[in-house]
């Protein structure tokens, strides 16, 4: 089997999936059985495409031009590669962890729900094996709207109000800056074809384009790509929180936001170039407004209780962590960047795992209540302290080297102000993440003190963990993101060519 | 025999409907008359794929009325640009046929069936002669055909207001079609002939006699009217909110359509595009009112609470769009113009086929009623979130081929504020879309609405497959595209 048919594959699975789970539909076992295991399926193509990738191929598909000169084509390079492995990989736990939880809840719509989530794995893959830009907007709206039926799945009013903020940004966003960026590029290149080095170099040589007006260029795809959530347009992240944990936990901590973060390093690599961006330093505001949302956001996270809220402002703040990385343009801040999104996603997946598990097993929401659950739930809470350290970006969490290298990124170039706010940042980070499983392990249970404790056999008697097909996935993410500690210098070699200049 | 009907179809396509209508009448018995009306209505749709066919192979048909040669006699004419339009005006024409008995059955009483299905053949012979001929006249009385048979249907509404509102069409279509008249009088006092090319050859632009320029003020303004451009629209939102649901269907979809094909030939064949847009400044002002018209349009049907006129508003922003495109006399933006008739036909057919869906279920197209009612007719409310995202221009959907035809095309000319200001006003679409779907989806049903099953197989189907071909020509474009790209170039006089 060619590489080229593999992309072939990856992509027909995920919808592969739609038609067995509307098929199956009356029958939960086998809907959900046949979503596991076209997940695996779906690792097993993509993990054997990557061998090939990170080796240096660059398999391509074209399935044809939707448009004279306007094709859906695709061309797999290391950094979609990477994108898609985190993505097809986390969606196998996602499923395992969705179907115990759902079920734990005896939630209504469960088939509308796997669909459209297996709508969406097929969007992100489309998104992050995309060879031009044409067909990452196409991928890229393709997810907004396949997500609103996850995101509105209760149907509540609240659910409305979450939907609408949802679909509004992102969809106005896209709308009104990212298709202008990409049709300007057009006019400004001739083509949208993702090239390393750039499009646009031609354009600037021949001065059809100022420095002001790339500047603009830039800030409308920054802004454009909402799903980047770079302030002021981040209010649909924690808005999108009405959804089911699953559905936070993958699409808006892995797949949705991921794409958003994808798309502005694609961006930056493929459209601007790294060197036209440094020569010209036109990016490096919006390194300031990354800079800028990543203490903010960190702020904000502080104030809240709910904990799936404070984790959505968290992710708005690791966010601009990448956008950051892609902004300063430097090969270490590029890689950086590439490799916090595997290592957020892994964290942050593991974050919201066990916010969903607590709600389902204590069904408690605010992070006031969850004092001294943690004997109650050890393993949830010990995978939660274990991705917090990935997330802060202490060692031996994943995180520690992507966030290293995005440092020493500020450092090249000069933006002293920016690497402080990276350090103020990660001591926020410890400020907002941590105390929550330390007080969940060592505050005794709310109530009278005096309450005789109630030790009646071992500490395995007293556990009241979720369903073990909740708790065993956040395990599994839990010690990825420590595994991906050990895997950086992996990820740095297969990140490294598309730092390079095209020979 | 097949040779001859062959040699004969361009006027087998008009004669059909034409004949079939009166063959209506006299059966006098309305479930007779609709199975005339359907079978007529799909042979002239095939009619007319074959003439599209014909035109893409050979370029222009040629067909001599009564074998008098133009200029004396009346020549048809079918182009790739005609035969596009009379392909996509006869199969909406044929669809909205099948949709129709049981709405038809619901809204108009008994006794008329007949009549409605009478005047709806007549309607389509009017507009689809209006495509096909070649001479200027001609455009006249079939433009005055399918106008006065398009008041008496709109007047056959449940309500009393139907009348009143075809009454006010009436007025100014009068009014719109006077002036036209006076344009193609004038022109023929100049030029001494009726049949278009001959005319176009005939007709002196730069330094000519000022009678000219006041002709072509005179069509442009009476076209403009026909077309609902604003501010010349007042006519359309209350004749599509009053009229019979299957009316609204076919009328939204073609009627105006038909009217921006004459208005292209007459800018493109006869005043030439030279003389409309660099002497005369034609251009700056179509795209003036198309963007003021757009947004005001958009924004008025913001604040709907009947979904009909609410549609009814954005199809007089989305003409803005088709002139827009036009405007620009580029290949790409001309050809953005042109698949978006045929787009926009398909989704806002699509689209008020759904609102008759509704409003044979519950009995009502205010959106205070559908409450809700995406709870007990699921599919009839997804066919409409599909459609909303079609009119917004979301990827794999046909509005957003045209609009990033149109927006690739102002970027090519330089006018990247007409692209900020088009990508803005389509947020306005994505507001008054959503509402319906909220108050579909989300909304506690009313009491209609929880009582309602889903709409009957019979409008169902139809309704999905205009639907589904927005998704379809959203992704596959040769034949939507495509064929107006080829339009767009002949239009413009040669190669690309």
């Amino acid at each position: 089997m060619s590489p080229d048919h593999m992309i072939w594959i990856s992509l027909a699975l995920p919808l592969l999936a739609v038609g067995l789970i509307a098929f199956f539909g009356k029958t939960p076992d086998l809907r959900d059985g046949a979503s596991g295991t076209i997940a695996g399926l779906l690792f097993i193509v993509t993990a054997s495409l990557s061998i090939g990738v990170f080796s240096g191929e660059r398999p391509e598909l074209h399935l044809g031009e939707m448009l004279p000169g306007f094709e859906i084509a695709f061309r797999v390079e290391p950094l979609g590669m990477l994108f898609a492995l985190v993505a097809s990989g986390l969606w196998i736990l996602t499923t395992a962890y969705a179907v115990g939880y759902m079920r734990g809840h005896h939630e209504l719509h469960q088939t509308r729900f796997f669909a459209c989530f297996a709508i969406a794995i097929f969007a992100a893959l489309a998104a992050a094996f995309s060879a031009n830009l044409f067909t990452l907007f196409v991928a890229y709206e393709v997810m907004t709207i396949s997500t609103y039926p996850l995101v509105t799945h209760h149907g509540t009013e609240e659910a409305k109000r979450g939907g609408r903020i949802y679909l509004g940004i992102l969809l106005s966003t896209s709308i009104a800056f990212f298709m202008l960026a990409i049709v300007w590029t057009w006019s400004l290149a001739g083509t949208l074809d993702f090239k390393l080095g750039g499009i646009l170099s031609d354009a600037v040589a021949e001065d059809r384009i100022s420095q002001t007006g790339l500047g603009v260029l830039i800030g409308l795809f920054a802004f454009g790509i909402g799903k980047a959530a770079l302030m002021p347009f981040h209010r649909w992240l924690p808005a999108a929180m009405v959804a089911p944990t699953p559905v936070s936990a993958l699409l808006h901590a892995v797949a949705v936001v991921k794409v958003g973060v994808f798309s502005v390093m694609k961006v930056c690599v493929y459209i601007f170039g790294l060197e036209l961006l440094r020569e010209t330093g036109v990016s490096l505001y919006l390194a300031y407004v990354a800079g800028f949302t990543l203490v903010v956001a960190s702020l904000v996270a502080m104030t809240k209780d709910n904990l799936k809220a404070r984790l959505a402002y968290s992710t708005i703040g690791q966010l601009a962590y990448i956008t950051l990385g892609a902004m300063l343009a430097t090969p270490n801040s590029v890689i950086g960047g590439g490799m916090h999104i595997a290592m957020h996603a892994v964290g942050k997946i593991t974050l919201f795992f066990c916010a969903g598990a607590i709600y389902v097993a204590a069904h408690k929401k605010n992070i006031s209540d969850m004092e001294g659950l943690g004997r109650k739930m050890p393993f949830t809470f010990a995978a939660f302290l274990i991705a917090s350290v990935s997330i802060i970006g202490l060692p031996p969490g994943g995180g520690a080297w992507s966030k290293w290298f995005l440092a020493v990124g500020t450092v090249e170039t000069h933006q002293y102000l920016l690497t402080a706010a990276l350090m103020v940042s990660s001591l926020l980070n410890i400020a907002y993440l941590v105390p929550i499983p330390i007080r969940a392990f060592m505050k005794p249970k709310s109530g009278s003190p005096d309450e005789p404790v109630q030790e009646t056999g071992g500490w395995f008697a007293n556990l009241q963990e979720a369903p073990a097909l909740c708790v065993v996935p956040l395990c599994v993410t839990a010690i990825g993101s420590v595994a991906l500690f050990f895997a950086a210098e992996w990820i740095y070699q297969a990140l490294l060519p598309i730092t390079m200049m095209p020979s | 025999m097949i040779d001859a009907i062959y040699a004969h179809l361009p006027i087998l396509l008009i004669v059909l409907p034409l004949v079939a209508a009166p063959c209506c009448v006299l059966v006098g018995n309305g479930r007779a008359a609709y199975l005339l009306a359907l079978v007529v209505s799909f042979l002239t749709f095939a009619c007319s794929i074959v003439l599209l066919g014909e035109a893409l192979d050979h370029d222009v048909i040629r067909y001599e009325l009564g074998n008098w040669s133009p200029p004396y006699g009346i020549e048809y004419r079918v182009d790739i640009f005609s035969g596009f339009v009379m392909a996509f005006v006869s199969g909406i024409g044929a669809i909205v046929l099948v949709y129709a008995p049981l709405s038809v059955r619901d809204e108009i009483p008994a006794s008329k069936h007949y009549l409605f299905y009478a005047t709806y053949l007549l309607c389509m012979t009017g507009l689809l002669g209006m495509c096909v001929t070649g001479d200027l006249f001609n455009v006249f009385v079939f433009l005055e055909i399918s106008s006065l048979s398009s008041y008496a249907l709109i007047s056959l509404g449940r309500t009393r207001r139907a009348p009143l509102a075809a009454f006010q069409y009436l007025i100014l279509g009068s009014i719109g079609a006077t002036f036209i008249l006076i344009g193609i009088g004038l022109l023929y006092q100049m030029t001494g002939t009726l049949n278009m090319a001959d005319i176009a050859a005939r007709v002196p632009h730069e330094h000519g006699p000022r009678t000219v320029l006041v002709a072509f003020a005179f069509l442009t303004v009476g076209l403009c009217v026909k077309m609902a451009v604003f501010p010349l629209h007042t006519w359309l939102p209350n004749a599509y909110t009053y009229a019979p649901s299957v009316v609204t269907c076919f009328i939204a979809a073609t009627a105006t359509k038909v009217s921006v094909y004459a208005f292209v030939r007459i800018i493109f064949g006869i005043i030439t595009p030279g003389f409309a847009f660099d002497v005369l400044p034609l251009d700056t002002e179509l795209m003036l009112f198309s963007l003021v018209g757009i947004f005001i349009a958009s924004t008025a049907a913001i604040y709907q609470d009947n979904v009909k006129r609410l549609l009814a508003y954005s199809s007089v922003a989305q003409i803005g769009y088709m002139l827009l495109g036009i405007s620009m006399a580029t290949p790409t933006g001309l050809s953005g113009g042109i698949v978006h008739m045929f787009n926009h036909a398909l989704i806002k057919g699509g689209l008020f086929m759904v609102a008759g869906c509704f409003a044979l279920r519950l009995g009502s197209v205010q959106l205070s009623d559908w409450k809700g009612a995406g709870r007990t007719m699921p599919f009839t409310a997804l066919a409409w979130a599909i459609g909303g995202l079609a009119l917004i221009g979301v990827p794999l959907t046909a509005g957003f081929i045209s609009k990033w035809l149109l927006l690739t095309s102002a970027f090519e000319t330089g006018r990247w504020p007409i692209a900020v200001l088009m990508l803005l006003s389509s947020l306005l679409a994505v507001v008054y879309v959503w509402r319906v779907v909220e108050t579909l989806f989300f909304s506690e049903p009313s009491e209609a609405a929880a009582n309602a099953t889903e709409a009957p197989l019979r409008m169902l189907v139809p309704t999905y497959v205009l639907i589904g071909a927005t998704l379809l020509f959203g992704v596959w474009t040769p034949y939507s595209a495509g064929i107006a790209r080829q339009a767009a170039i002949a239009l413009l006089g040669g190669t690309p």
